[in-house]
Parts: structure tokens; C-alpha cells; sequence
């Protein structure tokens, strides 16, 4: 009944499922939790056409069969059309990952007759000001709502994702409701994770944990009522919860994120990662860096980790939690990830989540150019607090 | 189509989900947003045969033709039911 079975070499890594197509990292939103890198690539330095098409071609071989077509705003892309073709006869089923900006009727019917599959489109907040105050754009929600209406329409499945932070938590019941009245099938709460921009604007972003527990009581609550109808998914807050994520399913395990300029990494944050030499699919094939790349083989597997993570029986499960947050916030990488109330430095996030909440500096919008004077501010204020 | 005596169930795949081989692991997958499905032995084979044109018992018939003395009809039904509950199948 079916093919020859092709399996992976018994030495080599498993294969990847899954690919991140950071396909620019232009957006007309400018959330102030991106998680874009804080040096964006310019639109000069982005992968060509073909060059994207033989990407995907090279991941469907690997084993991808499930790519996020993401951005910044990839509908920025006047080429999107034929990289949905590419990765749809490569065998690879497509997500658009998109602000709505920029998706009108025709615009949706092209890439639907290209192959795409379904579309995740973000939300800042229910309510329309707040919304377009966080996303840095007027008539953002004007869009969305536009957007969430036409893909409605052309019968594509829907998701809504929220990265959810100190000025949307009290509104999780108000997006749920946003959701229903929107027609979604998923609606995604995901706590801000704690790097690039959303590290530069900690401080403005970070919740308390009584906020916390409230949303999370509505999540449960709203989960029961929604259950059959609407997949509710919650992104766990990682500094509160004393337990590391499983980030990425682990370091070059199960997906891979191919950046505008063709850089090639384990995760999205990984730019930060200052060592790393990441490899790049204009040097190198995707299936070369998957498994004989120094930057993927880095903290792959168990033999790697440092400190309690060395004897610890989830190590399997949870990996040492996230790397890039490990480098963030003690500068080493393949130290335990803060999160873990098991790290020694785990003090840095607890005094962070039950410290007071003073009046929050305004946000640093994340937009190119920023970065420099941005992270030129971050370091005056982690000498301000005397951390690392 | 609602099932009912006049109407029975075709089942048919849901429109957000993709049935494919994959030759690189040797087995057949339930691709959807956000989530992949790995179908072990025959269910492939058995999702395949849900276009929508045939009913329960007709797939049940058509898969004890293929397999003689498997107990298709037994285990299908059940089968085809949890893949209308999750929503893959419609």
C-alpha cells in the first residue's frame, strides 16, 4: 500500500517536520515584542524568488512538510504567490502568517488558487485603539478584521494568534470573544517570550503575576464553553511558571527557521546568538546544515548541557529550556535556562515576576534603524540594575 | 451532508487538512495547521477511501474486498467516528 520506505540514515539527526520562512522582515506593524531580530535584514540583502522555491524544494526532500510563510508581513512580498506554488509542489502544506495588512479579495484568491492552505493572522488587542496603539500602525484592526472576513469567505481555516503581555492579559476573555465573533478555528494566547525586542521592552511588557492568574482562570474557563468549536491554546509564561519550555521541541529536532537573507537557524532568536556562525542555504544545502552544521549540531541532544540540567530526568523532555534566553540573560548559552526553577540563576526571572510593577516606560516599537540606539539603551539599563 | 436514514454519512476530508505520503519516513500523514498526524499501517489507506462519494458501509465493504478476513468491519466504523470527532473528517 505504500512506497518504498526511504527512512533517515541510522547515524544521522531525526528530520525536521517543519520550516519557518522568515520570507522579509519589512512589516507595516511595529510590535514592540517582535520577534524578528533586533538587526532586521534589509530588503536588498532578501533570497530571491528561485532561490526561496529551491529552498522549499530542498525541504520537502529533507522531510518538511508544514511551513509557516511568515515576516515580518510576508503579503510585503510581491513574489508570495509563487513560493506558495513552490513549497505546494514540494509536497509542504502552507500557513500564512500574516498582520492582515495588505490582503484584499484578488490577493487572496491568487494564493489560494497557488495552494495555500490556511492563515494565521495576529491580533494586538479586542479593542480597535489599544490594538493599533501596541501595533504601532492606525487602522491595523480595521485590516485584520477585513482580512479575518475574506479568508472567512474563501473557506481557508483561521487562526488568531496574541502575543499576550501586561496591556492585553485583562483583555484574554474580550479576544476569545473577538475570535468567536470572527469565525476562527484556533485562537493562540502566547505569553511574550522574553528576547530581542521583547527584552528591550521588558519592563513595559511584563505582567504581574496576578494578571497572570486571571487569564489563565478565563483560558480554562473559556476552554470548556469553546471545546469542539474553537482550539484554545495557551503559550506558558515562562518566568512565572518556574519550568523551562520545551523550546522548539529541542535544538535542531523538529523544525528549522530560514531567515530573509538565507540565513539558517534552529530557532528565530538564534541571531542573538553571537558565536554561532549560522550557516546560510546561499553557501550550503538545507540538508548539509541540518545535519553536519556546527551551528545546528551545537546543543542538539543531551551531551551539551551544563549544571542541574547534566542529571536531570526531564532533560529529555523540556532540553534545558530555551538557549537563546540562557545566552540573554547570563551571557552562556549552554547554561540552564533561568526559567528553570532548578537553575542557579533562576533568581534573574523569580525577582522579575514577583518584583513590584513600577509605572512602565513607553514602548520601543520595533522598527529597522531602532535597534542600535535601542540596544544602547538596554545596556544603560542593565547597568542601571546591576545585572549582567 | 447531515447523516440521517435518507442521508448517510460520505465521509469526506475536512477542507483544512492534507493527506499525503511521506516517502522520507515511509509512512502516510494528516498535515493541518499548526499539527501533523502520522497514520500508522492501513489508515492511510482507509482516509484515502473518505472523497465523499462512499458511505461507511460501502467503505467497509470495499476494504474487506482488498483484505479478506481482517476485521475491517469491526474496527472502520470506530475509526472514521474519532476522525469526525477531532474534525478531521466531515
Amino acid at each position: 500500500m505504500t512506497g518504498p520506505a526511504v527512512s533517515a540514515p541510522p547515524t544521522g539527526p531525526a528530520r525536521p517536520w517543519a520550516l519557518l520562512a522568515e520570507l522579509t522582515h519589512a512589516c507595516p506593524l511595529h510590535c514592540p515584542y517582535c520577534s524578528n531580530p533586533l538587526e532586521l535584514a534589509r530588503r536588498s540583502a532578501e533570497l530571491s524568488t528561485g532561490q526561496w522555491a529551491d529552498v522549499l524544494r530542498q525541504a520537502g526532500e529533507l522531510g518538511v512538510v508544514h511551513t509557516h510563510l511568515s515576516g515580518g508581513e510576508p503579503l510585503l512580498r510581491a513574489d508570495l504567490e509563487e513560493i506558495v506554488a513552490a513549497a505546494e509542489s514540494a509536497g509542504i502544506y502552507t500557513q500564512l502568517v500574516t498582520s492582515g495588512t495588505g490582503l484584499d479579495e484578488e490577493r487572496l484568491a491568487a494564493l489560494t488558487a497557488a495552494g495555500l492552505r490556511s492563515v494565521q493572522l495576529s491580533v494586538q488587542h479586542a479593542e480597535p485603539r489599544a490594538n493599533d496603539r501596541i501595533a504601532g500602525r492606525p487602522s491595523s484592526f480595521a485590516e485584520k478584521e477585513r482580512a479575518a472576513r475574506l479568508v472567512r469567505a474563501a473557506g481557508l481555516p483561521l487562526g488568531l494568534n496574541v502575543v499576550l503581555h501586561r496591556d492585553n492579559l485583562d483583555a484574554v476573555d474580550a479576544l476569545v470573544e473577538l475570535g468567536e465573533a470572527w469565525g476562527v478555528d484556533r485562537i493562540e494566547l502566547a505569553n511574550t517570550q522574553f528576547y530581542g525586542w521583547g527584552l528591550l521592552n521588558r519592563d513595559a511588557l511584563l505582567p504581574s503575576r496576578e494578571q497572570l492568574d486571571r487569564a489563565r482562570r478565563t483560558v480554562e474557563r473559556r476552554r470548556r464553553q469553546l471545546a469542539g468549536r474553537v482550539d484554545l491554546v495557551w503559550v506558558v509564561p515562562d518566568y512565572f511558571d518556574g519550568v523551562a519550555k520545551p523550546c522548539m521541541g529541542g535544538w535542531g529536532a523538529v523544525s528549522l527557521t530560514v531567515a530573509p537573507d538565507g540565513t539558517v537557524l534552529p530557532c528565530p532568536a538564534a541571531a542573538s546568538l553571537p558565536d554561532l556562525c549560522p550557516p546560510n542555504v546561499r553557501d550550503r544545502s538545507l540538508a548539509w546544515i541540518w545535519e553536519h552544521s556546527p551551528a545546528f549540531g551545537r546543543y542538539r541532544g543531551t551531551e551539551w548541557m551544563t549544571g542541574p540540567c547534566r542529571e536531570c530526568p526531564r532533560r529529555e523532555e523540556d532540553f534545558g529550556g530555551c538557549r537563546c534566553q540562557a545566552f540573554a540573560l547570563t551571557g552562556d548559552a549552554a547554561r540552564t535556562d533561568p526559567a528553570c526553577a532548578l537553575s542557579p540563576d533562576h533568581h534573574l526571572v523569580r525577582d522579575l515576576a514577583d518584583g513590584g510593577r513600577p509605572e512602565p516606560p513607553p514602548y520601543l516599537h520595533r522598527r529597522p534603524g531602532a535597534a542600535p540606539a535601542a540596544v544602547h539603551a538596554l545596556a544603560a539599563a542593565r547597568s542601571r540594575n546591576g545585572g549582567t | 451532508m447531515t447523516p440521517g436514514a435518507d442521508h448517510p454519512w460520505c465521509p469526506s476530508l475536512a477542507p483544512a487538512l492534507m493527506l499525503r505520503h511521506d516517502a522520507v519516513r515511509g509512512t502516510d500523514l494528516l498535515v493541518m495547521p499548526e499539527r501533523v498526524v502520522v497514520l500508522k499501517g492501513h489508515a492511510g489507506m482507509v482516509v484515502g477511501l473518505c472523497d465523499g462519494t462512499r458511505t461507511v458501509p460501502g467503505i467497509v465493504g470495499e476494504l474487506a474486498g482488498r483484505f479478506p478476513g481482517a476485521p475491517v468491519a469491526a474496527t472502520v466504523p470506530a475509526f472514521l467516528d474519532s476522525l469526525r470527532q477531532e474534525g478531521w473528517l466531515t
